[in-house]
């Protein structure tokens, strides 16, 4: 441990979603007072651990605490899945990083949540609520069986737009099906906020630019420190190269250069793979096979626990 | 009495300190300098003259008592070399190992006029090192003044200053954003060079002061500097971020994957250990042929990282020769002896990719030296019809930094139009009782200089709240020349000084 740290980052509520999707409340009263909707934390699971960012799903000022919910799709989130039960602690916790985003001024506004960008664009939906705006929620899943905060996503959003992959709950298709339903029902959409894979916010780029929707994505790339140093997290903004951490997380969608993101977020494939295979074989998980193709794909989804 | 040593008289010699063989030591992590041994120290330390006139303590961006501590070495009361430097540094060993000594109080040594200049870097290494294997450590005694003092960011900046605040009985806290302090001791300086247990060591000397660390805090975010002087209780802030956020040139495939910038490169292999993956879990995808662009520390400690992750070649590319090259004389040296391949004269113009998305290739093109420009060096200019390609998986960029746009973002600070923060001459800031130096202030340079401006930023913040400063020592007037006034002995005019417990 380290002997400075006065804060212990003690992990209060533990709610698992699926099988591979997890939520952590930590207790750091600093941290809810400060955190605002579009802002990210940098966690360490333990002193040999690596730096992951994720993103605020939801603080609570009073209770002091700040949600993440996490997808185990690399060694550490897995470990993290495996370890991180309430009552025990995290070795790091660092944030709220990245500017807030920018909430208010606009009358009706779309919230896009896909996969694991579900529970942070709650904050969002919430804070433009608080705002006075109209809001419509449309959230993606794979299937029924991993819906999660629906009612909490009720209680803030004026309609809310269900997608599954299966069309076992809501409507069947994605989140750009679920967009386009919404853009043809109302007309004087002012903004649009998606988070979740690459591909998904690019899709919701590409389904607002004829219509001239401001939209908002928020990146999540590869990072190490998350305060401007590394320049590890360095995206393509239409003609300039911004930093994720310090610039971001939220760009204009329409500029984003998503196949740059996409790409750059490979970077350390390999030795993701390795590690999460040693990690594998050291802790012989029942049933392992099946995580593992399971997971293939949320890889691609979310490659954001790296780094 | 002993016959007064003149030039003649002391060993003509440098003492050559002991190093790893280059090939071995281009294959580990270990420390390059060993080191000098006791005798090695005595020969070298027999070697200053004493001069009357000590141009080596103004050489001295702290003002080292050098000729003072070397004495003492010589009479081998290592414990009271210790004491003198400790006087006005902290931290010996860092400074002993990473000080631009050439620039500094060796450049100006009155010996060096005529033979090779004292090794006053290694003596003042053999001192701290010394005090850190013998455990001794000097805490003043200090009274507590009430004060509390906020250091923002845990670098050699925020130590030096929180260290001289803490002597002066101010209550000190430092906050840093990583989750271990040192900032770019421990995530920039390659253990080769600096061993982190040398930085614990010293920052274990900085908790016995009293200083609180206080990690996982990055202000600006969790809290700003405003409020900590208005809620947090902070009758003084001292910021000391460092310039962050690498610059990269603008060239066409700069995205690419393998692309990246010395600071990540650095950071993941000292500070998250990479170097050790998978025993920590932070990856790496090493490169067989590193190409490094730039010729300053920074890049040479990239270079020799990327040897010591297995690189089979590494490549330095520079625009100008290599007299022109920021880095220490030492540190490029070092890299050729490691067998790091430079390319003087040549100017990176593109990053070719392949399939998937990863670099293959640098062009450049050669360049040659033109009209001085505005700095006084000659100018670089491309020769025409020049262009060539280096075959390489790995490029890092290593050309420096800019300001780190976090505090500007959410302080009321006044910026200078490059993004730094805007200081006087005492290091106070635009908002009162907020004191700013370092990378942050100067943009990039050495951790020597940083120390010296979070000590000045030190003066300038004891002055603003009042206290005596500790650390300037008393002259009598020349108008004393008994040297005495109402009875009161020399010695004791300098009643302020810090009491040695």
């Amino acid at each position: 441990m380290n002997p400075d740290q006065s804060q212990s980052f003690e992990i209060v509520v533990r709610e698992d979603f699926s099988d591979v999707t997890f939520l952590l409340e930590v207790r750091h009263p600093m941290l809810a007072r400060a955190a605002k909707a579009g802002q990210f934390v940098i966690v360490m699971e333990h002193e040999h651990g690596e730096r992951i960012p994720l993103t605020i799903a939801d603080f609570d000022r009073d209770a002091g605490t700040v949600t993440l919910v996490i997808q185990a799709v690399g060694k550490t989130t897995r470990e993290m899945q495996k370890n991180c039960l309430a009552g025990t602690t995290l070795y790091a916790v660092v944030g709220p990083m990245g500017i807030p985003s920018h909430i208010g001024g606009k009358k009706k506004v779309v919230c896009v949540g896909g996969g694991l960008g579900v529970a942070p664009i709650y904050p969002q939906a919430r804070a433009w609520k608080e705002s006075g705006a109209y809001v419509i929620g449309v959230l993606g899943f794979r299937n029924r069986g991993l819906v999660f905060w629906e009612d909490k996503f009720r209680a803030c959003c004026d309609e809310l737009i269900v997608c599954t992959d299966d069309g076992s709950a809501g409507i069947k298709g994605l989140v750009t099906e679920g967009i386009a339903q919404a853009i043809a029902k109302h007309g004087d959409i002012e903004e649009l906020v998606a988070i979740g894979p690459p591909v998904m916010m690019k899709g919701c780029a590409e389904a607002t630019r004829a219509h001239k929707i401001r939209t908002m994505v928020s990146l999540n790339p590869v990072m190490v420190d998350g305060t401007g140093m590394c320049g590890g997290c360095r995206v393509k903004i239409g003609e300039s190269v911004k930093f994720a951490c310090v610039d971001g997380p939220d760009f204009d969608g329409h500029l984003v250069d998503f196949d740059d993101l996409m790409a750059r977020l490979t970077r350390y494939r390999v030795a993701e793979k390795e590690a999460v295979e040693r990690w594998q074989a050291s802790c012989r998980m029942p049933g392992k096979e099946e995580l593992v193709s399971e997971t293939a794909g949320a890889i691609d989804d979310r490659p954001s626990t790296d780094g | 009495m002993a016959k007064k040593k003149t030039i003649r008289t002391i060993p003509q010699e440098r003492t050559p300190v002991q190093e790893q063989d280059p090939a071995e030591r281009a294959r580990n992590f270990e420390e390059v300098s060993l080191g000098y041994r006791l005798e090695e120290a005595l020969v070298e330390a027999d070697r200053c003259l004493q001069c009357a006139d000590e141009p080596c303590v103004r050489g001295c961006p702290v003002g080292i008592d050098i000729p003072g501590f070397i004495q003492k070495i010589a009479e081998k009361h290592y414990h009271g070399a210790y004491d003198i430097i400790t006087d006005t540094n902290l931290l010996p060993s860092i400074c002993g190992r990473v000080c631009p000594q050439e620039n500094q109080c060796e450049g100006v040594c009155t010996v060096g006029d005529t033979l090779e200049p004292v090794a006053i870097g290694r003596l003042e290494r053999f001192v701290g090192d010394m005090a850190i294997k013998e455990g001794w450590a000097n805490i003043p005694y200090i009274e507590p003044n009430g004060y509390r003092v906020g250091i923002v960011g845990a670098g050699p900046a925020g130590m030096a200053c929180a260290a001289d605040m803490a002597k002066a009985g101010c209550e000190v806290v430092v906050y840093e954003a990583f989750h271990q302090p040192g900032g770019v001791l421990k995530y920039g300086i390659p253990d080769f060079r600096l061993p982190n247990d040398v930085i614990d060591a010293e920052i274990e000397k900085l908790r016995r002061l009293g200083i609180r660390f206080e990690c996982n805090t990055l202000v600006g975010r969790l809290f700003t500097i405003e409020q900590m002087v208005t809620e947090m209780g902070f009758h003084a802030v001292f910021i000391g971020t460092g310039a962050g956020y690498p610059s990269f040139m603008g060239i066409p495939g700069e995205s690419l994957n393998g692309v990246l910038s010395a600071n990540e490169l650095l950071t993941r292999c000292n500070l998250m250990r990479a170097r050790d993956f998978p025993n920590f879990d932070t990856p790496l995808q090493p490169g067989k042929r590193v190409t490094v662009i730039g010729a300053g520390n920074t890049a040479m400690d990239a270079m020799r990282v990327s040897l010591r992750l297995g690189a089979e070649k590494v490549y330095c590319v520079y625009r100008r020769t290599k007299a022109e090259a920021p880095a220490r004389v030492e540190e490029v040296h070092h890299a050729e002896q490691e067998g790091i391949d430079f390319h003087w004269l040549t100017s990176p113009i593109e990053l070719l990719g392949d399939s998937a998305n990863a670099v293959r290739a640098m062009r450049c093109i050669r360049m040659e030296l033109g009209e001085p420009d505005d700095s006084g060096r000659r100018r670089p200019v491309p020769v025409p019809g020049s262009e060539f390609e280096i075959e390489t998986d790995m490029v890092v960029f290593a050309i420096g930094t800019n300001a780190n746009p976090i505090l500007g973002q959410t302080a009321k600070l006044k910026l200078n139009k490059r993004g730094y923060i805007e200081t006087d001459e005492t290091l106070a800031t635009s908002i009162a009782g907020v004191y700013a130096g370092g990378d942050i202030v100067t943009g990039a340079a050495t951790v020597i200089q940083a120390m010296g401006a979070g000590r000045t930023a030190a003066r300038g913040m004891k002055a603003y709240l009042g206290l005596r400063d500790t650390d300037s020592v008393y002259t009598p007037d020349s108008d004393d020349p008994a040297g005495r006034r109402f009875g009161i002995p020399v010695e004791e005019h300098n009643f302020a000084r810090v009491r040695l417990r």
